[in-house]
């Protein structure tokens, strides 16, 4: 049993291994590629922290399978601290730079890459952070993960996999780039049981 | 953080921080829309005792970017030259709805006052009192020493602090509440600092601080600074001779002509030249040196509003709540 207040779950299962995560992004890459009929203008756009290096990897995919895009050349991260709805509610944030590639995003097709899409609050102040920045073409969103629960009508063009939790439960998206359990860095995606 | 009152007081993570988010507010200024809505519907109030130029523009700038309102209040011509205290002062703007005050005072300690009496919830930040601290000086200065510092090593500034870094800073340290905000957050930061001025400017107990004292600034430079800070003379804050003469001043303390071109002589390519503003030129330093490529004296400026952001965002974002941990808590 856990203690009161302990900071450990009911129970947590691996949803996505490292290889599921592989095969997912390997499909968004293709379902980008398609949807854009070819690499011609395209920008990816990272939000911090777990959505960054996703945006690397699809750029790395994107760069292998059609080979005219270079993924340094199109990959960027974009910081939304500063436009949450929930700045006052929260323990204060420091801001993570925003890089944009060199060639801006003035008439750009925009993915919008993160790990989780939950509430859909993050993605609303990345639109309002984008339009500071610039004006694309189009915007879309690629995800990893699908959890449900919106409080906003957004959604997401690429999903690598829907997953109908309970708002009791927690996504974990653990990346080689920025996650290590015991010292080694791992790749996967896991629930958490949070239920009392 | 809930106050910014000295930097005596800051921690070394706490500093960093500041320093790390003026970098990403300094990215800000670049962009084509140069503002956040961070600040919306908050109000800002530049409580200004005393006279200033670019300190109360610097803050009223930095609020304006993240999108607060601002309330400017100068004590001449307002209801303090009628006898109003502090106290009631405070309270008439309480009752308006500052969300922070930013205070410069005569008297040193009066933000301090400010913050520890129950007269208003308000974020406090000093912005200069008396000879006691000016917090968001000594933070743009380290910023734009940062900066350098990091160009100099050829590696990212962020998250950097200054250790290894030479530091001189000449002239009135007796007046100077920038000196003394410097002193501490250069200790925190790591910096290796030597005060230069004349016996008659530095103030008693100066033997105690965390640095070096020399009376000799051509010595101090031989030694290779990596950056020169000149101050002020505070002719308004003399009421009795602390030199013979300005022209012997400028002599021995100011940086003129002739120590511009033995630095260039001495291959110190890399050394810059400080000034908080605003500058007696010819006096502690001199029109060559105030306009020559080493000069950061724009850049100081420049930078002061990003680090005004940063510190504006950091005490006012967050929760509102009062069980956040108060700068007093934390020492």
């Amino acid at each position: 049993m856990n203690m009161p207040g302990a900071a450990s779950p009911q129970s947590s299962r691996v949803v996505l291994a490292e290889a599921d995560i592989d095969r997912a992004l390997t499909r968004i890459a293709h379902e980008i590629l398609e949807a854009n009929k070819g690499s011609q203008d395209l920008v990816l756009l990272g939000i911090p922290r777990r959505g960054y290096p996703l945006a690397r990897r699809l750029a790395a995919k994107i760069e292998a399978a059609d080979g005219t895009a270079k993924a340094g050349e199109i990959t960027g991260q974009l910081d939304v601290t500063m436009f949450r709805d929930d700045l006052k509610r929260q323990p204060t944030r420091a801001p993570l730079p925003t890089q944009l590639p060199a060639s801006g995003i003035d008439n750009k097709v925009v993915v919008l890459v993160d790990d989780v899409l939950y509430s859909g609050r993050t993605i609303r102040a990345a639109l309002d952070a984008l339009v500071d920045l610039g004006r694309p073409r189009i915007v879309r969103l690629a995800v990893l993960v699908d959890r449900g629960h919106r409080e906003l009508p957004i959604r997401a063009d690429h999903v690598g996999k829907n997953l109908p939790t309970s708002s009791v439960e927690k996504v974990r998206v653990r990346l080689a780039e920025t996650d290590s359990v015991d010292g080694a860095p791992v790749n996967e995606v896991v629930i958490e049981d949070w239920s009392a | 953080m809930r106050h910014l009152l000295s930097t005596e007081d800051l921690d070394k993570a706490d500093a960093i921080r500041i320093l790390d988010t003026a970098e990403e507010m300094a990215a800000v200024s670049d962009r084509e829309v140069k503002k956040l809505p961070v600040l919306r519907g908050r109000t800002v109030v530049n409580l200004f005792f005393e006279d200033s130029t670019r300190t109360r523009i610097s803050f009223e700038a930095a609020a304006k970017r993240l999108s607060a309102d601002v309330i400017n209040f100068a004590a001449k011509g307002s209801s303090v030259s009628k006898g109003e205290s502090l106290k009631d002062t405070a309270q008439t703007l309480e009752a308006m709805g500052a969300d922070a005050v930013v205070i410069r005072h005569w008297a040193s300690g009066a933000p301090a006052r400010l913050a520890a009496s129950d007269w208003i919830d308000a974020a406090v930040v000093n912005a200069g009192d008396g000879t006691h601290e000016h917090p968001t000086q000594a933070l743009l200065d380290a910023f734009t020493m940062r900066r350098n510092w990091a160009r100099i090593n050829g590696t990212a500034s962020a998250g950097t602090d200054l250790s290894g870094m030479k530091v001189a800073i000449v002239g009135d340290v007796l007046h100077s509440r920038v000196a003394r905000s410097n002193l501490w957050l250069l200790r925190t930061l790591g910096a290796d600092l030597t005060l230069v001025a004349p016996p008659t400017l530095l103030p008693v107990g100066v033997e105690q601080w965390p640095c070096s004292v020399s009376y000799d600034l051509d010595e101090t430079l031989a030694t290779g600074p990596h950056a020169v800070m000149m101050l002020r003379v505070q002719g308004e804050r003399m009421n009795a001779a602390f030199f013979p003469s300005t022209r012997e001043y400028s002599r021995r303390w100011g940086f003129d002509d002739r120590r511009l071109a033995a630095l260039d002589a001495a291959g110190a390519r890399e050394t810059i030249i400080m000034h908080p503003g605003p500058m007696n030129r010819g006096l502690e330093i001199s029109a060559a040196a105030a306009d020559s490529p080493r000069s950061t004296v724009l850049q100081q400026v420049r930078n002061g509003v990003s680090v005004r952001m940063a510190a504006l965002y950091l005490l006012l974002s967050g929760e509102s709540s009062s069980a956040a941990p108060t700068q007093e808590a934390q020492r």
